[in-house]
C-alpha cells in the first residue's frame, strides 16, 4: 500500500534549482496591474468571465443540508433577473456534502469540487486522507481540492509532500486535483514557489492559494509567483496546470485586477474556467450588483441580491 | 532681515468613512470670495466619491445604531463641544464667504446650541413617538421606531453651517448614517464641520461630507439602491421632479426641506428626527 500505488512516472524536481523571487519585483509588478483601467463593454464581458470562473464555496462546520441546497440553488440561479448571465465553474463543499450538492445540482452543468485531505490542516495520516478523497469522489465530486502538510514542507521533506500529493492524485481516479499550497503559512514567495513547481510535478491540475481559514489568504502577490511557476513549468513540460486564487477576493474590482494579471501572465489560452478559477462565496453577488450597475445605470444595494 | 512667513493654507478635501481623501476624479473648483479672489480650490465630488460613502455609511450604519441612545447624545453633545472650541475659526470661515461678523457669529452659535438640542433629544424621542396601540384582539399591540438606514442629504446652499448642522444631527440621533453634500456656493464650513466631527467620538462612516456640484450629483443620491432615505433642501420643482421619481426605484423616503428658516423653530424640533425613522410595530399575543 502507499507508495507502490504511485504513478511512477512523477518525479520529484531538484527544488533547489528553482529560481529565487525578487519580491521588490513582484510587488511593482502587481501594482502595475492595479493601474488598469477597464472600462464599459470590457467590464462587462469581464464580469461575466469571472461569474463563470467562480467555484462558490461554503466551508464552515455549520453547514448544513439545507445550507448546500441553497447554496446549488444560487449556482443555479444567480439573478434571475438578468437573462443571459453565465453560471458559475463549481461548487465547492465539505465531502459529506458532496452526495447533498450532486442531487441539487442534477441536469446542471455545474462540478462539484470537494474539499479532502483532512482539510483544513491536513493533519492527519495518508491513509485517511486517500479514504477522504476516494470517500468525496464516490460520492460524486467531480473535482478534489487537497491540502499539501505545510508541517513537512516547511521542514525540508519535500519527499514526503510529493508522495502525498501522487497518492492522492492516484485516489482521484477522473477527477480534477487541485492542491492547495496554504502560502498564508508558507512565509516566504519562494517557498511558493517551490511548493508550486512540486505540486505541479506531482501531477497537480490546479493550483491553490489558500483554503480561506487562515490569514492572509489569496494576495495579488502569491497569485503572481504561482502564474509565473505555472508559465515555467508549461515551458518544461509543455501541460497546462491551472490556477484559483481563493479567499479574500470580494469585490468585483480586485477580481478584474486578477484577471489582467493572468492574461499578462499566461494569456488567452488561461482565460477560461477551465484553467483558472476564483474560490469565494461573496464575490459573485458583487459581480452581480456590477453587472446590474451597468446595465441600469444604478448603484445597486445587497438588499435586492439573494444571499448565498 | 528675517524673511516673512509664507502663511500655511489649508487643503479642503471630503470626508468618506473617517478619512479625509481628495475627490477620486482628481476634479477641482475654485472657491472665490465676494472680490472675486480665489479661496480655495475645493473637491469637485464625483459618482464614485459618493458610491465609496455610502458603502462607508452602510458599514458603519449597524454598529452606529446598536450603540445606546444615551451614547450617541453624548456624542452630539461632543460635537457641540469641539465645535464651540473652533468657533472663531468658523466665523472667520462665514465672512470669508460673504457673512457679516455678527450673522456669522449668530449662525456659529446657533449651530452649536442646535447640536445641544438634538442632543438632548438622543433618549427622550423614542418615549414620545412611541405608542401603545388599542387593538380589539388579545394583542398586546406597540410601535416603536428604527432608523431607515443610509440617509443622502443635499444641504441648503445658503446656510452652509446651520444648514448642515440641523440635516445631520436628527438623523444621526436617531440611529442613521447619511452622506451629505454640502452647500456649493459655500462649502468651506462643510469640510471644516466634517474635522469637528473626525475630532468627536462619531465613528468613522457615520457621517460622510461631499463638496461638489449639486446639478451633476444629485440623480446619483435619489438614484442608489443602497440609500435608504433622501433629505434634499430647495433646489426648485426641477430637483423635487428629478429625485422624487429616481427615488421610487427602491421605494426611498423622500424629505423635502424647502425654504425652511433654519434659526426658528421649524429647524428645531424632534419631528426632523422622525423624518428619517421607521415605525415598527409589534403584535404580541397576551392571555384573553
Amino acid at each position: 500500500m502507499g507508495l507502490t500505488a504511485v504513478n511512477r512516472k512523477a518525479r520529484l524536481p531538484d527544488l533547489s534549482r528553482v529560481p529565487a523571487v525578487d519580491e521588490v519585483g513582484v510587488n511593482e509588478r502587481v501594482a502595475r496591474f492595479q493601474s488598469r483601467s477597464i472600462k464599459k463593454a470590457a467590464k462587462v464581458d469581464a464580469l461575466k468571465l469571472i461569474l463563470s470562473m467562480i467555484d462558490l464555496t461554503t466551508l464552515e462546520g455549520q453547514d448544513t443540508p439545507g445550507k448546500v441546497q441553497q447554496l446549488c440553488q444560487k449556482a443555479i440561479h444567480l439573478h434571475d433577473a438578468m437573462p443571459g448571465l453565465p453560471h458559475v465553474a463549481a461548487v465547492c463543499v465539505y465531502p459529506t456534502m458532496v452526495a447533498t450538492a450532486k442531487e441539487a445540482l442534477s441536469g446542471h452543468d455545474i462540478n462539484i469540487a470537494s474539499v479532502a485531505t483532512a482539510f483544513p490542516s491536513g493533519m492527519s495520516t495518508l491513509s485517511v486522507k486517500l479514504d477522504d478523497t476516494r470517500m468525496a469522489v464516490k460520492a460524486g465530486a467531480t473535482e478534489i481540492d487537497m491540502v499539501i502538510s505545510r508541517g513537512a514542507f516547511l521542514s525540508g521533506d519535500y519527499r514526503f509532500v510529493f508522495d502525498e500529493i501522487v497518492a492522492v492524485k492516484e485516489a482521484c481516479g477522473d477527477a480534477h486535483l487541485k492542491v492547495i499550497l496554504e502560502t498564508g503559512e508558507l512565509g516566504t514567495l519562494d517557498r511558493v514557489r517551490k511548493a508550486s513547481m512540486l505540486a505541479m510535478y506531482a501531477g497537480a491540475d490546479f493550483i491553490k492559494t489558500s483554503t480561506g481559514k487562515i490569514q492572509p489568504a489569496a494576495t495579488m502577490q502569491v497569485t503572481l509567483v504561482m502564474l509565473q511557476a505555472i508559465r515555467d513549468y508549461y515551458y518544461e513540460t509543455g501541460r497546462m496546470v491551472g490556477m484559483k486564487p481563493a479567499g479574500g477576493i470580494s469585490t468585483s474590482k480586485l477580481a478584474i485586477h486578477y484577471l489582467v494579471m493572468l492574461h499578462e501572465t499566461l494569456g488567452n489560452a488561461w482565460m477560461t474556467p477551465e484553467w483558472f478559477r476564483f474560490g469565494a462565496s461573496s464575490l459573485a453577488n458583487d459581480v452581480l450588483m456590477q453587472l446590474m450597475k451597468q446595465s441600469t445605470g444604478v448603484y445597486q444595494s445587497p438588499d435586492y441580491f439573494s444571499k448565498d | 532681515m528675517a524673511a516673512k512667513r509664507i502663511a500655511v493654507a489649508k487643503t479642503y478635501k471630503i470626508y468618506i468613512g473617517g478619512k479625509f481623501p481628495r475627490t477620486e476624479s482628481g476634479r477641482y473648483f475654485p472657491l472665490e470670495d465676494k472680490d472675486g479672489k480665489v479661496i480655495a480650490n475645493m473637491c469637485r465630488g464625483s459618482r464614485k466619491d459618493f458610491r465609496n460613502a455610502v458603502v462607508a455609511a452602510r458599514k458603519a450604519q449597524s454598529g452606529w445604531a446598536k450603540a445606546s441612545a444615551y451614547l450617541r447624545g453624548q456624542i452630539l453633545y461632543r460635537i457641540a463641544e469641539m465645535l464651540e472650541g473652533r468657533r472663531e475659526q468658523f466665523i472667520a470661515e462665514l465672512q470669508q464667504q460673504g457673512s457679516s461678523k455678527r450673522a456669522a457669529e449668530k449662525e456659529v452659535d446657533t449651530s452649536i446650541d442646535r447640536l445641544i438640542y438634538f442632543a438632548g433629544w438622543a433618549d427622550k424621542f423614542q418615549q414620545v413617538f412611541s405608542s401603545v396601540n388599542p387593538v380589539s384582539s388579545s394583542h398586546f399591540n406597540f410601535s416603536v421606531f428604527e432608523p431607515t438606514g443610509v440617509v443622502a442629504m443635499l444641504a441648503p446652499d445658503d446656510s452652509s453651517l446651520l444648514g448642515l448642522v440641523s440635516n445631520i444631527a436628527p438623523a444621526i440621533v436617531g440611529g442613521n448614517s447619511c452622506v451629505i453634500l454640502g452647500s456649493e456656493r459655500k462649502p468651506l464650513c462643510a469640510v471644516s464641520f466634517a474635522e469637528v466631527l473626525h475630532a468627536s467620538d462619531v465613528p468613522g462612516g457615520v457621517v460622510n461630507v461631499l463638496t461638489g456640484f449639486r446639478s451633476e450629483l444629485t440623480e446619483y443620491f435619489a438614484s442608489h439602491m443602497d440609500v435608504n432615505a433622501i433629505v434634499y433642501c430647495d433646489g426648485g420643482k426641477a430637483v423635487a421632479r428629478t429625485v422624487q421619481e429616481l427615488a421610487a426605484d427602491n421605494i426611498k423616503r423622500v424629505i423635502e426641506r424647502t425654504r425652511v428658516d433654519w434659526t426658528g423653530t421649524e429647524a428645531e424640533n424632534p419631528y426632523l428626527i422622525r423624518d428619517t425613522q421607521e415605525v415598527k410595530t409589534t403584535w404580541h399575543p397576551i392571555g384573553t
